[in-house]
């Protein structure tokens, strides 16, 4: 292989702007891992098929374990570290541990995302348009139910609260 | 090595014509790199944001689709998943929310994958696709493009820009399904497209078919003219035997050749009886998998 040049470029994770040095095949799960040191998105199968490393990429789900991070230059990134408002938990994170939707927590980032995705586009989804939703996530833990039944929670509180608003 | 990321499609097509490859949304490139099947290319060129690559324009003739829209915006978008049913329903099978959202639909009949689902709609469809670069732009016949697996007729420094398809008759449907072992992050066991036109009594007045990993590349079913003037269930069994004759799948780590052989003549059938009933006016939710109740259950 010829060398490999190393690119120096901004990533844009949770709003705040971060310089990194990259090699040009290198992941974005791994940049966002090591060098910006965001350990919350996680590496599972390494082969974009369990969606453990689910980031959104101008608010829409990327695995980001096989998207390169020269690519993510200019995109505004959201890792689960992004939900939260400080110590306060969002909604759909609260609803997951209350509807006890998460077990040994290894995909619970990578479905917070796909879910927070999915509400942002659709505030009133189907059991079935859950489904779909979390279709890139695997969990081998909780069967599933729980996980549908948090998303399906929130939707509903979020329509309660803009008709309150 | 070197990466750009193009603004205007010139600048795309001089990094193609200066050896570097196009990457989109890379669902294909990267993962294909990881796998080890083929190294990342050492020079690259991002062409994710070229906008204007990322509409859908209904024209006198039909519709173009630039190459850069996503398999999301087409199993949702009106005009694609009422008209043109049968694009949408394999766009809405690819991968996962994820994939359907940053892998696009030049990507995916470039990449020449014989089990990609857009490719056997596209066929039956009577698809063109517009290659351009700097030496010019022409329009090939998607059953044209694909010369093996993962290859194409298009030069290394041809971009395709945008898929062309031809406005329907009268009283046509089309469908899209595939065996699939796994409801998301799947790839075809084997599928089958199929666009039906009905005569006024109901039988078929025109009949195009096309199967999805059985062949090098997707394969067009010959000899369908034979069974204009059939009924539905007649022709859509007769398609179904002749699917699985015309088939040469190999066995791999997917499914065995038999298996293959047998399962594409129920799915060629079962894409022939869905695209004839929506020809009839009926409206079959996208994907017509899920409605047919093909793959597992969520």
């Amino acid at each position: 292989m010829t060398d490999t040049p190393i690119h120096a470029i901004h990533l844009t994770v949770n709003g705040i702007d971060y310089p990194v040095a990259v090699a040009q095949g290198r992941n974005l799960l791994s940049v966002i891992r090591t060098e910006i040191g965001l350990t919350g998105t996680k590496e599972g199968c390494d082969d974009c098929e369990c969606g453990a490393c689910m980031v959104l990429l101008d608010g829409q789900p990327v695995n980001s374990c096989s998207y390169l991070a020269v690519q993510a230059q200019g995109r505004a990134i959201t890792t689960v570290e992004g939900l939260a408002d400080g110590d306060a938990l969002s909604l759909l994170q609260r609803n997951l541990l209350d509807e006890g939707g998460v077990q040994c927590g290894f995909c619970t980032p990578g479905m917070l995302l796909s879910a927070t995705a999915l509400l942002q586009r659709n505030d009133s989804p189907s059991e079935e348009e859950v489904r779909i939703g979390l279709s890139g996530n695997l969990c081998r833990c909780t069967g599933y139910t729980k996980i549908v039944a948090a998303v399906q929670r929130t939707a509903v509180e979020i329509r309660a609260a803009a008709r309150q608003a | 090595m070197s990466f750009a990321i193009a603004r205007t499609i010139d600048e795309a097509l001089a990094g193609l014509a200066a050896g570097a490859r196009p990457i989109a949304g890379g669902t294909d490139l990267v993962v294909g790199a990881r796998h080890g099947k083929a190294p990342l290319p050492d020079d690259l060129v991002a062409i994710d944001r070229l906008d204007e690559l990322k509409t859908v324009t209904r024209t006198a003739l039909g519709v173009s689709i630039g190459a850069l829209v996503s398999h999301h915006d087409i199993e949702t978008h009106p005009l694609l998943t009422s008209i043109y049913a049968g694009l949408a329903d394999g766009s809405a099978l690819v991968g996962s929310p994820s994939t359907r959202h940053v892998g696009t639909l030049g990507g995916n009949i470039m990449n020449g994958s014989p089990a990609m689902d857009t490719g056997a709609p596209l066929a039956v469809m009577g698809a063109e696709v517009e290659l351009r670069s700097l030496r010019g732009t022409r329009r090939v016949p998607v059953e044209q493009l694909w010369v093996g697996p993962g290859r194409t007729c298009a030069a290394p420094d041809e971009l395709c820009v945008a898929v062309h398809i031809p406005a329907p008759p009268a009283r046509a449907g089309s469908a899209y399904v595939r065996l699939e072992y796994r409801r998301a992050m799947e790839i075809a066991v084997v599928g089958a497209a199929a666009v039906v036109t009905l005569a006024d009594d109901g039988a078929v007045a025109t009949l195009a078919v096309a199967l999805t990993a059985v062949a090098p590349i997707i394969l067009s079913v010959t000899g369908l003219d034979a069974l204009v003037g059939l009924g539905v269930s007649g022709a859509a069994a007769a398609v179904g035997e002749m699917a699985a004759t015309q088939a040469t799948p190999i066995s791999d780590v997917r499914a065995s050749d038999r298996y293959r052989r047998h399962t594409v003549g129920v799915m060629a059938r079962r894409a022939v009886e869905a695209a004839a009933r929506r020809a009839g006016g009926e409206t079959i939710a996208i994907p017509v998998n899920r409605a047919i109740g093909i793959g597992a259950p969520s």
